[in-house]
């Protein structure tokens, strides 16, 4: 927190461009999703055309009516919850493994843990896909959950163990020392420490399956969650104005877990945990 | 002694603590249980998935019947590096590598003013700037980008109104990289690029302009150094090893996409759209999985040199 006091180089004037170019750069990153919020109340059907010749609650209506956006968004919701459930005990468990001890392969691990999502989407998506067709494997529900589990571990997994490195061992000490045995220490020292952890890391894993789009084009067989129904309307588009409001209320909607995760566990935990 | 042994035994003990002691006598036992649930399930599933595919990599189609043929080769290989299939893998890799310089641009500022001057309220808002684009929706990120990049979109419109539509159109009648308007150029596929993996840029920057000591700038400064030669040479190379940790996000993302230079491009294929082609429609899986492996040849490598370069000292 103390770094960067230098009142000399604040004063100067490179400060000031360095200010400028920064603001500019957030400007980029948030005026896209400004944007979405203003389609969803255009009047025009047919193209993007700028600025929007009217505005109208009208397609609100239109995309509420429409079942093939609920049954997709139910989908993504089920997989989402499934998949989180799977990756919170998962990713749990071995945060405990590599932040209790230093034992060998632990790298490995670590490694093992992150690939899934250092690696290119699309090689998790045709792995798993050539994988189900060698084992002859119909694609189901479950075939969805298993690669979105598979990269929502390294979520939890991250959020777990920053929160851990903080939790002090001498806690654990002395809960054992005053008669707990391992599972009373767990269930009454070390999860009322990380459960903010484990539940903004679940709140981020849920937000991971719930949007995630290339390795599900390769998992889904016919079924159809919302990002899909998404990519569908984004090559052929059939109604625009029904997407615009899809759009809208997704953007609406990641709001949530991301301000939950910051009030959670604060920006410089975030921050450690996502880039980790 | 009967009466001794009863003072000495400890209370009696339900099974849960019988187990949990008998576990905290053996901590490698602990560590191994606790592991292998996530370790099965990456191993199976995903290790398992990725040799599946590799395997496939060395099979070949037969040409006439487009049929799987079973034999080990290594002709799929050869496939790879005749020229329109090698263009494809060249265009990828210049396109990783621009976006990755771009948002190493773009986004050092930003990680610069989050880690250096913004405190309490501010440092929230600089927070909630670069997570809510990282989190929301990517096709929603993309779709905004195609309303934005349209022919009668945002950006013709402003240009139009500053009176700079001739710019827009010098730019889209650049040989190579223009097209017929942004949304079908390239200079459109980059610029979404830039915009969707930009915060994987400045989130490792920011970590590693977070640990660089006050005292280090100061001590530049009163040595003299203006403050253009102490960020060359103080902040700079303390900062290198978080550009590089975020390089390694944009590059591998940009390798692997199939989707933005789908919907925002000039229609040439990158490695992504080649996968999903030739493992859909094509029906050559072979292809497909030589295709596959290139990214992660291309990874492998990369991420040696960054290990060098002490990026996961910063990750």
């Amino acid at each position: 927190m103390t770094a960067f006091s230098g009142k000399r180089f604040m004063r100067s004037e490179g400060s000031l461009a360095v200010k400028i170019a920064a603001a500019a750069g957030l400007a980029f990153l948030l005026a896209p999703l400004a944007i979405i919020f203003v389609y969803a109340f255009t009047t025009e059907e047919r193209s993007f055309v700028w600025p929007p010749p009217g505005l109208t609650l009208k397609w609100f209506g239109v995309t509420w009516d429409r079942p093939d956006v609920w049954a997709a968004l139910m989908l993504s919701v089920r997989v989402a919850a499934v998949a989180t459930i799977l990756a919170l005990v998962l990713g749990t468990l071995t945060a405990m493994a590599v932040s209790r001890s230093r034992f060998f392969g632990r790298d490995a691990v670590s490694l093992l843990v992150i690939l899934p999502i250092a690696l290119p989407g699309i090689i998790t998506g045709i792995a798993l896909r050539s994988a189900f067709a060698t084992f002859d494997i119909p694609f189901s529900f479950w075939t969805i959950v298993v690669g979105h589990a598979t990269f929502c571990i390294v979520v939890v997994y991250n959020n777990a163990v920053a929160r851990l490195r903080r939790l002090s061992g001498s806690l654990v000490e002395a809960s054992m020392d005053l008669g707990a045995d391992s599972f009373q220490t767990f269930r009454h020292v070390v999860l009322p420490n990380v459960g903010t952890a484990l539940l903004a890391g679940g709140m981020l894993a849920f937000a991971l399956s719930f949007d995630e789009v290339i390795v599900t084009t390769f998992t889904a067989g016919q079924q159809q969650t919302l990002p899909l129904w998404m990519l569908e309307e984004l090559i052929r588009p059939r109604q625009r104005p029904v997407t615009n409001v899809v759009a809208m209320a997704v953007v609406a909607v990641t709001f949530v877990p991301i301000l939950l995760a910051f009030l959670l566990t604060g920006a410089d935990e975030q921050t450690a945990a996502t880039t980790k | 002694m009967s009466v001794a042994t009863e003072i000495i035994a400890p209370p009696p003990q339900s099974a849960a603590a019988r187990l949990a002691d008998g576990l905290w006598r053996r901590p490698g036992l602990v560590v191994a249980l606790l592991l292998a649930p996530a370790l099965l399930w990456l191993a199976v599933v995903y290790l398992g998935s990725l040799a599946t595919l590799l395997r496939q990599s060395f099979f070949s189609l037969e040409e006439f019947s487009g049929l799987v043929v079973e034999d080990y080769t290594l002709s799929t290989y050869a496939e790879l590096l005749q020229p329109s299939n090698f263009e494809i893998i060249k265009r990828t890799v210049l396109m990783a590598a621009a976006v990755s310089v771009a948002s190493a641009i773009v986004g050092f500022p930003i990680a610069y003013v989050a880690a250096r001057y913004a405190r309490g309220a501010w440092k929230a808002a600089f927070y909630i700037a670069v997570m809510l684009p990282l989190w929301s929706s990517y096709l929603v990120k993309v779709y905004a980008w195609k309303l934005i990049l349209a022919r009668e979109g945002i950006l013709t419109w402003t240009f139009g109104k500053l009176g700079l539509g001739f710019v827009l159109d010098g730019l889209l009648a650049l040989p190579g990289v223009g097209g017929g308007s942004l949304s079908t150029s390239y200079i459109g596929t980059f610029l979404v690029f830039l915009y969707i993996w930009l915060p994987y840029m400045i989130l490792p920057t920011q970590a590693a302009l977070e640990r660089v000591p006050g005292s280090l700038i100061n001590a530049s400064s009163d040595l003299g150094a203006t403050p253009w030669a102490t960020f060359r040479h103080v902040i700079l190379p303390l900062a290198a090893p978080g550009i590089v940790a975020g390089s390694i996000f944009t590059f591998s993302l940009t390798l692997g996409d199939y989707i933005i230079p789908q919907v925002i491009g000039s229609g040439r294929y990158f490695i992504g759209q080649a996968v999903y082609v030739q493992q859909g429609t094509a029906g050559n899986i072979p292809l497909a999985a030589a295709f596959t492996v290139v990214p992660i040849v291309i990874m492998g490598v990369y991420l040696a040199v960054a290990r060098k370069l002490g990026a996961f000292d910063a990750l």
